[in-house]
This record gives C-alpha cells, structure tokens and sequence, in this order.
C-alpha cells in the first residue's frame, strides 16, 4: 500500500496546489486510522500482552507447570469456595488441576504455542500463498489454470477431516514426535491454507497487471520479478494484510479444536521443554472434570475467545483502515 | 448454464480422487488396524486377525485394496462387487454385517429415516440454520434502524463477539453456565427425541452463523436505506413499516439468502465437535469414533462424503451469485 506511483517532485514541491496538503505515504494514513479505532487498539494491546506472556513464561508462571503439588488437587480458583468446603488459596490463583499442578502456570505456558501456532503457520502459508499467487496471475495460460486446479483440490477437503486424519496418522512418525507434534500441526495448517492466499493474491494480480503504472513499468523495460514484487504485490498487501490477521486466529482456534479432540499437542513432562502445554490440551484436560471443577475447562476456553475476539477487532480494524471505501460493509 | 453445472459436476470427480487417496494413504499409514482393542481388554487372536484380513481383503497390496474400495473386486464366489462408483461405501470393520452406507443412511429398524447417523445431522444443521435465520436476521434489523444508537451498538456487539468467539468455546461456556451451575439442561441426555434438549446443541453450532447473518443484515440493510427508492416510497407517505418491510428489507435480503447454501453446508459438516461435546448420535461423532476405531471403510466414506457436500455447497455459492447477479459471468 506504500507505493506512490507518482514521482516524488510532483509532491507539493513544484505544484502550488498540493503544497498544502501534507504528504502521507498511504500506510502513515492507514496507521492513523487504525489508531483511532478504539476496538482495533484493545485488540492490538491483547495481543501484545499475551506475546509478552508467551515470550517471558518461565519468569511469569508463579509454579513450574509440570510440578505436581501433592494433596492439593481440584484446587478451586482463589474466590471460590466450593460445596466441599475446598477454598482457593493465594499460592494457586486459579487453582489446581487435576493432578496438582497450577493452572495459571499452565495457563501461561499454554499462552506459548497459540502465539506460535498463529504466527509460524501463517508465516509458511503467506510466502507459500503469494508465490503460487503471483506466478498463477502473471503468467496466466496453462500454469495459471493447473495452479488453480490444485486449489480447487485442496479447497474441496474439508478442513477439520483433514487435520484430524493428519494428526492422528502421522503422530508417531517421526515428523511427529519433533517438537511434541507442534511441527506436525504447523504442517497440515500450513498445507490447507495456503489455498485462500493463493486464490486471493491471484486475483489481485489479475486485476492489477492491466493498469497503467504496471504498463508503463514494463514500457521502460522492467523484468518480470521486478513488477512482480515492487509493484504489484505492494499494491495487494492492503487485503493481504487483513487475511492475515484472520488466518492467526483461525490457527489458535484450530489447535484448541485439534487439543480438545485429544489431537493436538503431546503432554510433555520434560520442563525444559518450549511447548509444555496448549490451551487446547487444557481443554481436554479441564472436560474430563467438568463436574468436578469446571473452571479447569473456563480458563482455557476464555483465554482462546480473548485472543481471538482480540485478532478479529484488529483485522477489522485494518480493513477500515487500509480500505476505507469498504468500511462498515462487511 | 447448463454446459458450466455439468463441467463443474465432472470436475468433482478428480477432485474426489485426490481426496480419497490422501485419506486412504494416511489411514493405512495410522498404526494400529480396525481390529486392535483397548489396551486392557482382551485382544483379537492372531489367527482370527489373519482369517478377518483374509476375508476383507486387508492383505492384499495397498492399491489393489484402493481399487477394489473404488471400483469393486470379485468376491469369494468369484461375483464382482461393485464399489464407491455404485454407492458401495463398503462394510464397516467395527458394526459387523453392516455396510458403510447402512450406517450413515439407514435409519434403526421401525423408525423413519431422519432417525438416521446423516438424519440426526443434517436436521441439527436445519435447526441450527433456523435460529441463524430467525434471531440473526431480526438483530440486524434492529441495529440498522437504529444506526448509530445503543440499539446498534448492541447488535454489533453481539455480532462481532459471536463471530470471533469459536462455537465450541461457546459450547464450553454454555454447558459450565447452564449444565453445571444453574443445572438447567442435562449435559449427559440421550432422549434425542425430545426437541427439548436441541436447542442448546444448535444453538451453539449456529451461533457463528447466527452472528455472520445479523452483520450481514445490518449492513446490508444500512446501503439500502440510503437509496433513492426508499426516500421514494417514504416521499409518497407509505408508512414505515411498509417502507421497512416491503421496501427495504426485500432488497436487503440479497446477501443475506447468498450465504445461506454455504451457511448450511458448513453447519452439517461442522459439527463434529459439537456433535463430540454432546453426545450428539450424528455423522460427525460417528467420524471421530471411527477414525479411533481405524474403521478404514467408514474414514473413507465418510470423509468422501463430506468432500461432496463441501463441494455441492461451492458450486451453489456461483450459481445464486450469478442467480441474484446476472451481471456476474460463469465459467470457469
């Protein structure tokens, strides 16, 4: 969005009239409205709190999350005296699981693989998405319609059959055990999404390689890569950047989907570990005693719908922001 | 038309091809095999597992097995067996004497066939598309005619937290609030005949689509009224709530009805956790037990299955755009 076709001197230099506007690059303008959306700011500080969480969890997590302090199960949270009599304690702030070890320790822990789960994924989903994208627009003929095939192939597998087959057959590979399976997670997510990325960037570029600065790029002789990625995919971040934002949540939630199914994550019991546990495994942990202590299953489920209510407010927010013709329409 | 519906249709066929090959290659790859058992119970004989994989088949090379599933292969009378392409989906290798079909489709003996594993799903999937439509469309309304006021604040507010908040989180929370501490539904239910005790199951799957449709409506409605037909119909003095209904609201409807094919598609299919989280005797459930169960046949059918559904719900998504919009050009 930052490219101004325009040369810089046309900018309120030479010409008397547009000396009094001040000269924004679209994404300075773009900032500014996000940072005037309260809602997409809210998001914006969640999220940061809890990659914050994320990155310092050994520092923060007030009990190591595999230890297991005995005699003190089903420790309800601190405000809460259940009809056993039970009472929370100070040490424990919300309480203890059903083995003994502290929820807000695991919480926080837990807090880890959704950061990383949102980002790495996407990550390998957007270089992927763009690249089949752009050769599919650009080159158009035979490429552009086997790529798009291929698409359609990965877009016809229903999402969640194909993660949970994945998972379930390839758990104990060793692609598998790598990582306590986050490796293998990041893979299927990776390997359905890149689909709506692809088929997004592709039809940016259809539309964008017909307009004139792309025309005149290539008048003065420019090579293919060159339009490629410094004209026309500058000019397709705006939704770009907004489908990323969707494609985090949708992975955080996908893990905790996977984790309640007993599909996700492994359990591990080695605390130098990274991924010691996910929210997602919590779930599965906290369904078991939902009769006994359902605040072991609230934790986790508030702590997804926070991080993922705070992702959609962001990316509203952006699409206010980097497109604001389609404000309020969708 | 016609020629774009039938080319789409005979693209579903490689398409499925891919996706039973994937499904049929990592299935095979899952260790364990349909007849291994818990670990504490009493695990099939030796030479009884030789004999079963004898008789289905299950020693035979992997692509001959892949065929056979697809095409068909002769049984021990030397009788062919037609296979997926004549709607064999196959016998199930944990229901004993059933075939794959039989599960999925057949109703149990005396009752109708909604009753039904595909029945029970599918008629989740209605209800839950019926609340979408009767609250979602409603709060949409109400927020767009007050735009601006609490009213509208309100209404985007619960639009915006039902479509971030996942479904299954808001089943969580739901059966916390009303199973555990208020005590007003009963989480464990297996009286499924009682319409009763469907309401919180569809709810909690139609929740995201409930939301998706009022913000759809409320913006929607929101373009319509500025239009000129409208400061029309109000210029000749009809009253509001002609102008609402008659006027806007028709015209408001358009995208509304476009994503109701895609809605239910995605509702059916979708349920797999909710059907998990409540004991729900669907399609879905069956999916995810027999997938434990390294049921081969089922994984397969099912999943095929719901590659057709998903499909058949791409393919109706073009065709009312291009329906509702003549403007929009089908090919390919």
């Amino acid at each position: 969005m930052t490219t101004n076709n325009q040369p810089a001197s046309a900018k309120g230099v030479t010409l008397g009239l547009a000396s009094n506007a001040p000269s924004h690059s679209l994404g300075y303008d773009a900032w500014q409205r996000l940072i005037r959306n309260k809602a997409s700011v809210t998001g914006m500080i969640i999220i940061a709190l809890f990659a914050l969480v994320a990155i310092f969890a050994p520092v923060l997590a007030p009990h190591n999350p595999i230890e297991i302090i005995s005699g003190q199960k089903y420790l309800p949270p601190v405000w809460v005296e259940d009809y056993n009599g039970k009472a929370g304690q100070k040490e424990n702030l919300l309480g203890t699981d059903t083995l003994g070890r502290d929820v807000l320790s695991r919480l926080i822990y837990g807090a880890r693989v959704s950061m990383v789960v949102g980002l790495v994924p996407t990550s390998i989903i957007v270089i992927v998405g763009v690249i089949v994208g752009m050769i599919a627009g650009y080159t158009g003929g035979r490429v552009d319609n086997l790529l798009m095939r291929l698409t359609d192939v990965v877009y016809a597998f229903p999402d969640l059959l194909f993660f949970i087959i994945v998972m379930v057959s390839l758990r104990d590979t060793f692609l598998g055990q790598l990582l306590n399976g986050a490796l293998l997670l990041f893979a299927a997510l990776a390997i359905v999404s890149w689909v709506g990325v692809a088929r997004l960037i592709r039809g940016q570029v259809l539309s964008l390689k017909e307009k004139e600065f792309v025309e005149a790029a290539r008048c003065i002789g420019a090579k293919d890569l060159h339009i490629m990625f410094k004209h026309i995919l500058p000019n397709s971040l705006g939704p770009l950047i907004v489908s990323i934002a969707f494609l985090i949540p949708g992975a955080i939630i996908t893990e905790a989907i996977l984790g309640y199914l007993g599909l996700g994550l492994r359990p591990s019991s080695n605390p130098n570990d990274v991924f010691i546990t996910s929210w997602g495994s919590l779930l599965l942990d906290g369904q078991g005693a939902i009769n006994a202590q359902p605040y072991l299953l609230l934790a986790p489920a508030i702590c997804v719908a926070l991080v993922v209510l705070a992702f959609t407010f962001l990316g509203d927010g952006l699409r206010d922001a980097l497109d604001p013709r389609m404000r309020g329409t969708q | 038309m016609a020629a774009y519906i039938v080319k789409r249709l005979l693209w579903l066929i490689p398409v499925l091809l891919v996706v039973s090959v994937i499904t049929f290659i990592l299935m095979h790859n899952t260790p364990g095999g349909p007849w291994d058992r818990n670990l504490e119970a009493r695990q099939v004989d030796k030479n009884t597992q030789a004999l079963l994989n004898e008789y289905y088949g299950l020693n035979k090379p992997l692509w001959r097995q892949y065929v056979a599933y697809v095409i068909g292969d002769w049984d021990k009378e030397g009788k062919f067996v037609w296979g997926l392409v004549a709607g064999n989906m196959g016998p199930s290798y944990r229901q004993r004497g059933r075939t794959v079909q039989d599960i999925l489709f057949d109703p149990p003996k005396g009752k109708n066939s909604w009753e039904s594993r595909w029945g029970y799903s599918a008629r989740l999937g209605l209800f839950s598309l019926g609340i979408a439509i009767f609250v979602g469309i409603p709060i949409g309304i109400f927020a767009a005619l007050g735009q601006n006021t609490w009213r509208d604040y309100l209404g985007l507010f619960i639009a915006t937290g039902g479509i971030s908040v996942p479904s299954f989180v808001m089943g969580i929370i739901l059966i916390i609030v009303f199973g555990s501490w208020l005590g007003w539904i009963n989480i464990v239910t297996k009286e499924w005949d009682k319409i009763g005790v469907w309401i919180v199951p569809a709810l909690v799957l139609g929740f995201n689509t409930t939301a998706y449709t009022a913000r759809l409506t409320r913006s929607s409605m929101l373009e319509v009224m500025r239009q000129d037909y409208v400061r029309t119909a109000r210029a000749k003095g009809l009253a509001e709530r002609v102008v609402i209904f008659i006027h806007m609201l028709k015209n408001a409807m358009i995208p509304v009805v476009t994503i109701l094919g895609p809605a239910l598609a995605g509702l059916v299919t979708g349920s797999f956790i909710i059907e998990t989280m409540f004991g729900f005797p669907g399609l879905g459930r069956a999916y995810i037990t027999a997938i434990s169960q390294r049921d081969y046949s089922m994984i397969l059918g099912t999943t095929i299955f719901y590659a057709i559904l998903v499909a058949l719900a791409n393919l109706s998504v073009d065709l009312v755009y291009a329906l509702i919009d003549p403007r929009i050009k089908l090919h390919d």
